[in-house]
């Protein structure tokens, strides 16, 4: 039991840190939900990418320092208390860089990875479905087999960021006639601006285009770019759905430096009594969350493989979130309406933590069943 | 970093996991809350046997401490058998006892297990004062060997049984470590509140599995399960914290520990008692025996408020 770094993680840390003292921008970017936010931020990345910041756990040939899970845990750390901008690139690196590493061909890795390092190609998820959304298994959007390749056709939806990204990944059906319908799904990479694609953003609550429809008429897809077997997709993709929720999207690092911006914000606000308890609340699930990732990231180092304690994670993490900001906006009173303040961008991205990556419903069922073990309800 | 136990560690848990489990303690506890005490004073050597006591004891007093880390695993265990007794109030005591002369006096015994040792602080009820062997008295003028103890008073967990010190009494130390004292006994109080939690998910979980109504079990309700999830997802992120406190002790970590394990102990036996129905509302089932202790151990050393209070001090 032992909660101090190794000297080389500590060197590492005093690294990361000197140099984002040195390059993060001294003020906010734009918000990456909008089309200056969004250059800005694909800037950001290229300038982490320079010194090979962007992707640390990465493999070195990819663009990555090769560090490990807890370097990478001791990175995201310095990464958010040196107040620097939220990752454009998050769906790519979290969830489609994963996958290749596991079920990718060289050739993927090797094409994708580096790209996307560097902010030059920035990915969309294109899982969910105007009928598939809890129940992603019931998606109708269809690969066709065609010479060298495939057709893909149908529609997908609240695909984050799309509205200005590159690339998307997704499932899609490439047959029909299975009997279960987790199976004859794919894996597929496809690019948001080929012939047969169209976007269509849609603003989020506050009118921002955070996220898009898509719809897909025929669009080529070459063989090199399924990703793993065809039919295979489903298990791929549920591999890479436990990291969502798990260890990697949501860093311990980025809630501790948002504990210390809301004790900062009700300290310059007086101290008011009323909202200690919520404050002093903030503090401790920002600690309970980064000790819970340590003992994860131990056992994981142990050797131990982590399943559905990921659900465990999602939920946390998403009702933290809410209730750090909602505590912020309660401290700024009147000034907290005003959506310059970055508290009330960050309140409307946490509303939203709840619902994807897997609704907290739908985790509370996995923790419920495969955690404690009570008997499956009806869902398949 | 390594932040998991080592296979010592979790041995340790598990043979007295095994040994209280063997003890059959809601019996125990019954006779405790009743004022008999023959059976827990035999499961209280057991304990000290074990090493638990010891854990708090320095070397020099012919402990094995301190260790931390071994004593909210330890309290972990205590508070999943619901074992009665003043155990936090002997821990917190070696805590206090470091002058050379008292800690000679009494740790040998206290870590054998000879002593049973209640503790009250300025205003405090002493717990088990009737049948603890040595109590303490933190008063403004030092630390004191109480005379006796008035009448005993019940309490919302029947196993805890509530006096007051009588005053006056042999003045042991005028400058006693007040400060550290809290912060073993709100570590030892985190786990013990834990164990508490992980029992009662985990009898409850056991229960909503086979009893039927509507022709199902009804933990395969929605409702049902989400509520248990929910006592799951509290009771898992208090554990890192209440190890984590036991590394550092530091009393922001500790407190945050505090508040935190106690609040998943009685969001847990809220659950609890309302997925067992009307049979958890009985004293003859043993549920009770966990969800009352849960009640009591959120304000015992320390409120919620008191250690959210701490823990904003601590905050650089
Ligand atoms: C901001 C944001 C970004 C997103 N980004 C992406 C993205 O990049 N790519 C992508 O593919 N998708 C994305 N999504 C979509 C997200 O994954 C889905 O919204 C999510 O899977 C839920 O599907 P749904 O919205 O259709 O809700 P539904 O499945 O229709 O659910 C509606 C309600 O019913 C509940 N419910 C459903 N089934 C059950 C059940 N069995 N038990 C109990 N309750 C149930 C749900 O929990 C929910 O509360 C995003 C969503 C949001 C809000």
């Amino acid at each position: 039991m032992d909660l101090a770094h190794s000297p080389a993680d500590d060197a590492f840390r005093a690294e990361a840190r000197a140099w984002l003292r040195a390059h993060v921008p001294p003020g906010p970017l734009p918000s990456l939900e909008t089309a200056e936010g969004f250059a800005a931020h694909r800037a950001w990345e290229a300038e982490l990418a320079a010194d090979g910041w962007s992707a640390v756990s990465w493999p070195t040939r990819y663009g990555g320092r090769d560090c490990g899970l807890m370097r990478w845990l001791v990175f995201e750390e310095e990464y958010y208390a040196a107040g620097a901008p939220g990752r454009v690139n998050q769906n790519g690196v979290s969830l489609l860089a994963p996958t290749l590493l596991d079920h990718g061909t060289e050739e993927q890795r090797a094409r994708v990875l580096p790209a996307m390092a560097t902010g030059e190609v920035v990915w969309a998820q294109a899982w969910s479905e105007p009928e598939a959304g809890s129940d992603l298994a019931a998606l109708r959007a269809r690969a066709v087999r065609v010479d060298g390749g495939w057709r893909l056709s149908g529609s997908k939806t609240w695909s984050s960021r799309a509205a200005f990204a590159d690339r998307a990944f997704g499932l899609f059906r490439t047959d029909p006639d299975t009997e279960k319908p987790h199976q004859g799904l794919s894996y597929v990479m496809f690019d948001l601006r080929a012939p047969g694609v169209t976007v269509r953003p849609i603003g989020r609550l506050d009118g921002k285009p955070a996220f898009a429809e898509l719809f897909l008429d025929e669009v080529f897809v070459p063989d090199e770019d399924m990703i793993g077997e065809p039919g295979r997709g489903w298990r791929i993709a549920m591999s890479t759905a436990a990291n969502e929720r798990g260890l990697t999207l949501r860093s311990p690092g980025r809630f501790l430096a948002a504990a210390d911006r809301l004790h900062a914000l009700w300290l310059e606000r007086g101290s008011p009594p009323a909202g200690a308890a919520r404050v002093a609340d903030a503090l401790i699930g920002a600690r309970a969350y980064q000790l819970f990732t340590y003992a994860a990231a131990s056992r994981f180092l142990a050797g131990e493989r982590l399943g559905p304690e990921s659900s465990l994670n999602k939920v946390f993490w998403s009702e933290y979130d809410i209730a750090l900001h909602e505590t912020a906006l309660d401290l700024l009173g009147e000034e907290g309406e005003a959506a310059d303040t970055g508290w009330a961008e960050g309140y409307v991205f946490s509303l939203a933590g709840p619902i994807y990556a897997g609704t907290n419903e739908i985790q509370r069922d996995i923790v419920a069943e495969q955690l404690l073990g009570l008997p499956r309800g009806r869902r398949r | 970093m390594r932040f998991l136990l080592d296979t010592e560690q979790r041995a340790f848990a598990q043979s007295l996991d095994a040994m209280l489990g063997a003890a059959g303690t809601p019996a125990v506890v019954r006779d405790w809350s009743r004022g008999e005490q023959a059976r827990g004073r035999a499961l209280w050597s057991r304990i000290a046997e074990a090493g638990v006591f010891a854990l708090a004891v320095p070397e020099a007093y012919e402990g094995v401490g301190p260790r931390p880390v071994e004593l909210a695993v330890a309290f972990v265990e205590l508070g999943r058998h619901a074992v009665p007794g003043p155990l936090v109030e002997t821990v917190a005591a070696a805590a206090l006892l470091l002058d050379p002369g008292p800690a000679e006096r009494f740790l040998p015994a206290l870590a054998s297990g000879a002593e049973m040792v209640t503790l009250a602080r300025e205003g405090s009820y002493a717990v088990d004062g009737d049948a603890a062997t040595l109590r303490l008295a933190l008063t403004p003028d030092g630390l004191r060997l109480a005379p006796g103890h008035g009448p005993v008073h019940a309490s919302l967990d029947p196993a805890r049984r509530l006096t007051r010190l009588l005053p006056g009494g042999e003045l042991l130390t005028p400058d006693p470590p007040a400060e550290r004292a809290l912060l073993w006994a709100r570590l030892a109080t985190a786990a013990q509140a834990l164990g508490v939690g992980l029992a009662l998910l985990e009898r409850t979980v056991a229960y909503v599995g086979q009893r039927v109504q509507f022709g199902v079990p009804v933990g395969s309700f929605q409702a049902v399960k989400h509520r248990l999830a929910d006592a799951k997802i509290a009771l898992e992120f208090a554990r890192p914290l209440v190890l984590g406190a036991a590394v550092t002790m530091s009393p922001a970590d500790v407190a945050a520990a505090k508040v935190s394990a106690c609040e998943a102990a009685y969001t847990t036996a809220r659950a609890a008692l309302q997925l067992h129905g009307a049979i958890g509302y009985t004293a003859e089932y043993d549920l009770s025996l966990w969800l009352t202790k849960a009640r009591a151990l959120r304000t015992a050393w320390g409120s919620a408020d008191a250690c959210r209070t701490e823990v904003l001090r601590g905050h650089g």
